[in-house]
């Protein structure tokens, strides 16, 4: 039943447009035996990882959702991610994931970018938009960043010339380039988005960056439907700042989505807020937005003061990727009626908050 | 770009800062951007392996890491700030930016009165458009400077204001702060209402550096003046007028 939905489920994928009253009237038709629990792998990770993977757990308890989580400990000073894990991944197919720490300088490479790597998760993917009842700076955002994630300059292919110069390589394929684009046009495609934005900055690297401008715009031409433009990476960032209203999904090389996705999440409410995940062709790991390296401080985990609306949000898209429709409406009609209330928010949104506080607060509000 | 190699400008500068009586979302900003200028990503060395393969070359050297550092550090202890900040993602390219790092912080270690930090570039982009106030000075690579520079020059009111400039050990060129590549459209040219504000004030920043400190002071006084009353203001800063009004009003209120 499962494998057959594959195939579906990379049609239907869809991320939640967001109106506060939930109107959706259920007009598919459920196959029989498609309420039978899916198995989910877990990663808790480190830091505030196992915080806010725990309040998934708990909302997704409370809601009676028709899945069971694989728990695996993986810690961002192992070496590789074990290969259990992996297989697991594998067969499920579906994973929900905390940030994983990557320690700095010497020669373990990031386990985050390991994973996507070992399972070709090549398009990684934010929705960035503003949240009612959270005052932000920025109004009428709603960018999806759309971001090529596993070449480019994170490609960890660096080596020290001589003592004191090191050259790190960057690279772009016509291959990975093509389909990133694809899967963004798509995406656009499947979810009524207007304007696809290629983000480069193929004035100074023009070979490089040129490729993936080729590629964009080869795959443009067969959407007439979408508009398409691209913008230079600074002169991007500068926009986003000042009027981010006219970006809507945009596809970039690794690092400055990297960068974009992080400055977006940034003005439409912080990385504590926004879902997001990575996708390949068979497999699916759901994460915080942005900063998933970015596992907090060891005073948030002390205190119990993670936010954990992000990964919420995130399990709320899984549910949607999983075929769970009504299920991924409740919790996030739950979630937002949290924020928009401004009772319960932990500290990075104005609040006083713990994060089982919150939590409870989502449970209450489901109905 | 080419410029900048031959002269050997390895600094480039972009102060941003709020003006007043220029709206902005973000308060309190007062950024000076120190980018080094000569390598990193922008090295310019690019091959096709093979028909579809493209390799991109990011050469980080210990010699132009550590000038980069010192004049940061020098520029913050010249001008009374307090802070520098180091932007950089040493946790996935290890060896080019933890290079740049530990020059860095070699450097921190002989100006033990200013405060020293590091900062991931991803973190740093999402810091910059919540709280800026808590920047000073920041240093960084080439690319990530670009971006830094330019995300900053938006929030703090556009690249159309801020000045900023190149600055070697023998020559300095002066030039608008952000987006120097960015020469405007058909349009702003044909109806002239280019914003001269930015390099009114960098050409106030040469005047300073060719040591004329008075006339400096009263070029911006007047440019100050005229932007904080908000009378005469071309199209990016939301207002109607053509670069010749601006200009005008700029020269009446010169004492």
């Amino acid at each position: 039943m499962a494998r057959r939905s594959i195939p579906l489920l990379r049609q239907l994928w869809t991320l939640p447009s967001f109106n506060l009253t939930p109107t959706r009237s259920v007009t598919y038709m459920p196959r029989p035996g498609d309420g039978a629990p899916r198995a989910v792998t877990l990663i808790p990770g480190d830091g505030i990882g196992p915080l806010v993977t725990g309040a998934v757990e708990q909302v997704m308890e409370a809601m009676h959702a028709p899945l069971y989580f694989e728990r695996y400990e993986v810690h961002g000073d192992m070496e590789r991610v074990p290969e259990e894990v992996i297989q697991s991944i594998k067969k499920n197919k579906v994973c929900l994931k905390g940030g994983l720490a990557t320690p700095m300088g010497g020669g373990v490479s990031s386990l985050n970018v390991q994973l996507r790597r070992e399972l070709d998760l090549y398009a990684s993917l934010v929705n960035c938009f503003n949240l009612p009842g959270l005052p932000t700076r920025h109004q009428d955002v709603d960018i999806v960043v759309i971001r090529e994630n596993t070449e480019g300059e994170y490609s960890g292919l660096e080596h020290e010339v001589v003592p004191g110069v090191v050259e790190s390589l960057k690279l772009i394929t016509k291959f990975c380039s093509e389909r990133i684009a694809k899967y963004a046009f798509e995406y656009a495609y499947l979810n009524n988005r207007k304007k696809v934005t290629a983000v480069h900055k193929a004035n100074i690297m023009k070979l490089a960056d040129g490729l993936f401008l080729e590629s964009c715009r080869e795959v443009s031409t067969k959407y007439p439907g979408i508009k398409y433009n691209e913008i230079i990476v600074d002169n991007c960032c500068m926009q986003l700042v000042s009027k981010p209203e006219q970006f809507d999904v945009m596809v970039t090389p690794n690092l400055y989505g990297n960068l974009i996705a992080n400055t977006a999440a940034g003005i439409a409410g912080g990385t504590g807020v926004m879902p997001g995940g990575n996708v390949g062709a068979d497999h699916a790991v759901f994460e915080q937005g942005a900063s998933a390296g970015n596992v907090g401080n060891v005073n948030l985990v002390e205190q119990k003061k993670a936010n954990p609306v992000a990964l919420l949000l995130s399990s709320a898209m899984m549910l949607r990727h999983l075929q769970f429709p009504s299920f991924a409406d409740r919790l996030e009609t739950a979630v937002e009626q949290v924020i928009s209330d401004g009772k319960y928010r932990t500290k990075d949104l104005g609040g006083t908050s713990t994060t089982q506080e919150v939590i409870d607060a989502v449970i209450a509000a489901l109905d | 770009m080419q410029l900048r190699k031959e002269l050997d400008l390895y600094a480039s500068l972009v102060n941003c800062c709020n003006f007043p009586g220029l709206p902005t979302r973000h308060e309190n900003v007062d950024i000076v951007v120190i980018r080094e200028n000569t390598e990193g990503e922008y090295s310019g060395l690019e091959h096709e392996v093979v028909p579809g393969v493209v390799e991109s070359l990011k050469v980080i050297t210990k010699f132009c890491s550590e000038r980069i550092a010192k004049y940061a550090f020098e520029y913050a202890y010249l001008n009374n700030r307090k802070k520098v900040t180091a932007v950089h993602k040493a946790n996935i390219m290890k060896l080019a930016d933890g290079l740049f790092l530990e020059s860095c912080r070699e450097v921190a270690t002989k100006y033990p009165s200013i405060k020293y930090n590091e900062i991931i570039v991803d973190n740093c982009c999402m810091q910059l458009v919540s709280k800026p106030e808590q920047f000073d000075v920041m240093v960084t690579p080439n690319l990530y400077g670009n971006l830094v520079a330019n995300t900053a020059a938006g929030i703090a009111g556009g690249t159309g204001v801020m000045p900023g400039g190149n600055v070697g050990a023998e020559y300095a060129v002066f030039e608008q702060g952000a987006s120097a590549g960015n020469v405007g459209k058909e349009k702003i040219v044909d109806q002239k209402t280019a914003n001269p504000v930015a390099l009114l004030l960098s050409s106030a920043m040469m005047l300073r550096h060719l040591q004329f400190p008075s006339f400096a002071d009263r070029l911006e006084s007047a440019v100050k003046r005229v932007i904080s009353e908000g009378q005469c203001r071309t199209k990016d800063l939301g207002g109607q007028s053509t670069t010749q009004e601006v200009v005008d009003a700029v020269i009446a209120k010169l004492d």
